[in-house]
């Protein structure tokens, strides 16, 4: 039944196949991107990874981040990186194992180059991108000696930065691929 | 013209007013004979006329999101608007009442300048408009969404007491439709190298995370479209990212840059937040899949049961693995199980309806729920799943949800 039923159709299916050539069917996508050149994504491109790949010119120390800091950040991140509102910048290191952990950049994130990374796209939260990449050293420098991990004159650039070792460097198990549950 | 043609409605209108009024007071009604019909007031005067865009009664205006703004007016855009499942029924939620995270609000993009830039280790980087995007060929399916933080609020020391979409309401379920990203990738020539894509919002925190290529390759989509329109433009618009059974923050909205790389970028959405602690004081790092999850949504808190007699429970189940195989429901604390009826079980990764008839007979009850997916995993307790991690942990709560019903008929939130 059903082969005779395929049967049927197969000279109508030829026969669309042969006329039909103006409105072919084509599992292809169209392919509408157009071309990007290097200066063009260098202007979007502002992820930093722990290598520091993509880190931009400029430098920054921590006397210079802490002026930065007091007009753009205190506000919402308290003085010294205390917190409040905002998360807490500075200090709990040694308390992650503890009843009552306290993480901050200082005592959880793994790698400064995030620090620059996310202070560059998204901070000040009422006006992101506003910052130079030499504020950005500055102010990432800044919350690194708060937490002892840098030096006061120590210098942040794209060389330096990725250098830096954070105490919870290795306090993180990647799940990827998934463990068995 | 126009005043000719409202001229000429309001005559119409006094017509049919006089019309009215006239059968009214007709002799040849028996005394009071209008009266003895049935008939509403809105079942003797015209209604309301067309309006372009639709809106629920307004008797249904308690119905809305639980707004979470953890800073207040300083950052109203920054934080959650949970949907109020204790409020909805079926699996498909409505596109206004769909769960947000924000981290710094929602952009006004106009889609004409937006663009979406697809670079890093492929063989042409490519820049592609909106308007270009709107012309490849669809796919549409049913997923949920939830945040990794959803159900955070179950958490605190004491249970809540608020309704069940305040607490497991960061989490919602419609349709999409979109490009698969995979098609877009294959355009720009993917290296093979390649194994990490970082995904990235134009918003104003840039939100951006790190996705295996994995997911490109089996179903992630470059979503433009809910329940059937545009991207709402708190969902997303004008182009989002949909990474079905994923954490929500992966599901970037107002993607506007692919880069892919060998190794993950350590962003601050996958370093300081959404990885989660363990007792011995490390974390876990990169926990994308959703857990397998299910709560009842009628009865559940803050709601009261009028009288004893017969009920349906009903619940929404969910798993970030796939599909739904089976839900249990206890009405005496866990002691006894019964498997419940589902709905939309043949969907992965989408929500499920679960209901079950109930027969309240007045004394004091417990309710609880149990999903289990087609992996097999079941859902945990709430003392196993605390046992697994640190003090502080906020995410992946899938643990079992129990309300407590009183001999009076209310309904609270307990731990069990």
């Amino acid at each position: 039944m059903s082969t005779r039923r395929v049967s049927a159709f197969l000279p109508l299916i030829l026969l669309c196949s042969c006329a039909g050539a103006p409105q072919t069917t084509s599992s292809k996508p169209p392919a509408l991107g157009t071309p990007v050149g290097a200066a063009e994504i260098a202007r979007w491109d502002i992820s930093i990874p722990p290598s520091g790949a993509g880190l931009p010119a400029g430098s920054g120390t921590a006397r210079q981040g802490q002026q930065v800091y007091e007009q753009k950040c205190l506000a919402c991140h308290g003085a010294k990186g205390g917190g409040k509102p905002a998360d807490p910048l500075a200090g709990g290191t040694g308390t992650l194992a503890s009843k009552a952990p306290v993480r901050t950049v200082g005592s959880y994130w793994p790698y400064a180059t995030t620090l620059f990374d996310y202070v560059r796209r998204a901070m000040p939260i009422t006006n992101p991108l506003s910052l130079t990449n030499d504020e950005v050293y500055a102010v990432t420098a800044y919350v690194l000696a708060l937490n002892g991990i840098v030096g006061e004159d120590a210098v942040m650039n794209a060389q330096s930065l990725p250098q830096v070792k954070m105490p919870n460097r290795d306090g993180f198990v990647s799940d990827w691929p998934p463990r068995e549950r | 013209m126009n005043d000719e043609k409202d001229e000429g409605r309001r005559r119409f209108l006094a017509q049919g007013a006089a019309l009215v009024g006239g059968a009214a007071s007709a002799a040849l009604s028996p005394p009071g004979g209008a009266q003895e019909l049935a008939g509403q007031p809105w079942e003797r005067v015209y209604g309301a006329g067309f309006t372009r865009y639709g809106q629920p009664s307004k008797y249904e205006a308690p119905v809305g999101r639980h707004l979470a703004q953890p800073y207040g007016e300083l950052a109203p855009g920054s934080g959650a608007a949970l949907s109020p499942i204790e409020s909805l029924e079926g699996i498909i939620t409505p596109s206004s009442l769909h769960n947000i995270r924000s981290h710094s609000g929602t952009p006004d993009i106009d889609p004409k300048q937006h663009r979406l830039l697809i670079h890093g280790m492929v063989a042409r980087p490519l820049m592609f408009t909106v308007e270009s995007l709107l012309q490849y060929p669809m796919t549409t399916r049913t997923h949920f969404v939830e945040c990794s933080g959803n159900s955070s609020r179950a958490l605190t020391p004491q249970p809540a007491q608020v309704p069940a979409g305040a607490m497991h309401g960061n989490m919602s379920c419609t349709e999409w439709t979109g490009i698969p990203l995979r098609v877009l990738l294959e355009e720009a020539g993917l290296e093979p190298s390649a194994k990490w894509l970082l995904a990235e919002g134009a918003d104003s925190a840039h939100m951006s995370r790190s996705i295996p290529v994995e997911k490109a390759f089996d179903d992630a989509l470059v979503a433009l479209y809910q329940n059937g329109e545009r991207l709402r433009p708190e969902q997303g618009y004008p182009v989002r990212l949909l990474l079905p059974g994923w954490e929500g923050n992966m599901n970037v909205k107002w993607l506007r840059r692919i880069k892919a790389t060998d190794g993950p970028t350590h962003t601050k959405d996958e370093t300081s937040k959404y990885t989660d602690p363990l007792p011995d004081g490390r974390s876990l790092q990169f926990t994308f899949e959703m857990g397998v999850k299910s709560v009842i949504t009628r009865p559940s808190s803050t709601m009261t049961l009028p009288r004893p007699g017969r009920y349906e429970i009903s619940g929404l189940a969910w798993s970030g693995a796939g599909r739904i195989r089976q839900v249990e429901v206890s009405t005496d604390g866990g002691a006894t199980w019964t498997a419940a009826t589902l709905l939309g079980e043949e969907r992965p990764r989408a929500l499920v309806r679960f209901r079950m008839p109930w027969e309240w007979s007045g004394k004091p009850a417990l309710l609880q729920s149990r999903a289990t997916d087609e992996k097999g995993r079941v859902q945990p307790t709430r003392k196993d799943w605390l046992t697994r991690y640190a003090p502080d942990m906020r995410y992946h709560n899938n643990s079992i949800v129990s309300w407590a019903v009183g001999a009076d008929g209310k309904v609270t939130h307990v731990y069990a």
